[in-house]
């Protein structure tokens, strides 16, 4: 699915990043734990958060994501837009809860699957 | 590359939002060294996990990473209050970490595990009131 698809099906607002949006995503990734997240490799992914703080920026870049999607209306700060464009990561706001935007994400093709990394 | 190459950062405790920036620099150095892709990524959020951890837990501390040719070491090492039980430490879900912590997506419990999860190799060397010190290796051919 293309950056610019997610931006469609959850109605977001995209903060950085507008260049970006044809590249494509092949899994995602729901989570306000960080280190949930750090937990499972996959290539090219989304991030869909409900967590600002700079944090989550560093951790899309060290998992090499493409893109961030803030649910529930969250906003970053302009120091995390600033991180954000430095690392190549879109930013995106939506009015969608969590649950309701990885759902639709998921039904509309964006189910790719996970690989753990063990031991 | 015949010599080592050795990667130093001190990593600033009193800052959460500043933590992860030595991780940032590494995966940036390993790039422009050409290095795998899934290399660099494993590299890095053991690393990030690592610094996290000094951080929230230890004030801070240093990062060493030593790259050679068949692997990337590194090499972290604090002056924390040290950890108590390591086997536990290890546990998936174990943590010290404060509600605080948690509320910044942290605490819960993965940033060993995970350390261990994308490191080859990783020792624990810690003594309560002293201080702790990491050594992950991730070797470049397997």
């Amino acid at each position: 699915m293309k950056i610019i698809d997610v931006k469609e099906l959850l109605n977001a607002e995209v903060l950085c990043g507008e260049d970006m949006l044809d590249e494509e995503v092949y899994s995602a990734c729901g989570s306000d734990m960080m280190s949930d997240v750090l937990a499972y490799v996959k290539e090219q992914g989304l991030l869909l958060t409900g967590l600002v703080n700079p944090q989550v920026i560093r951790t899309a870049e060290m998992m090499d994501m493409v893109c961030i999607v803030f649910v529930r209306a969250k906003k970053p700060s302009e120091d995390m837009v600033r991180l954000a464009e430095r690392a190549g990561i879109v930013l995106m706001s939506t009015e969608t809860r969590m649950y309701e935007a990885c759902g639709n994400l998921y039904v509309n093709g964006l189910n790719g699957k996970v690989v753990r990394r063990d031991g | 590359m015949a010599e080592p190459l050795v990667f130093h950062f001190d990593v600033d405790g009193s800052d959460f939002t500043s933590a992860g920036q030595a991780s940032v620099q590494i995966k940036k150095s390993l790039r422009q060294l050409g290095l795998p892709s899934e290399i660099i990524r494993r590299v890095s959020i053991a690393m990030y996990e690592g610094e996290i951890n000094m951080v929230i837990h230890a004030n801070g501390g240093v990062a060493d990473v030593i790259v050679t040719e068949d692997c990337v070491e590194i090499i972290l090492k604090d002056q924390g209050p040290g950890i108590e039980n390591v086997e536990q430490a290890m546990q998936e879900g174990f943590s010290t970490a404060t509600s605080t912590i948690h509320s910044l997506g942290f605490g819960a419990g993965m940033g060993l595990p995970n350390m261990k999860r994308y490191s080859d190799t990783m020792e624990i060397d810690t003594v309560v009131g002293v201080g702790t010190t990491i050594t992950m290796k991730i070797f470049l051919n397997q």
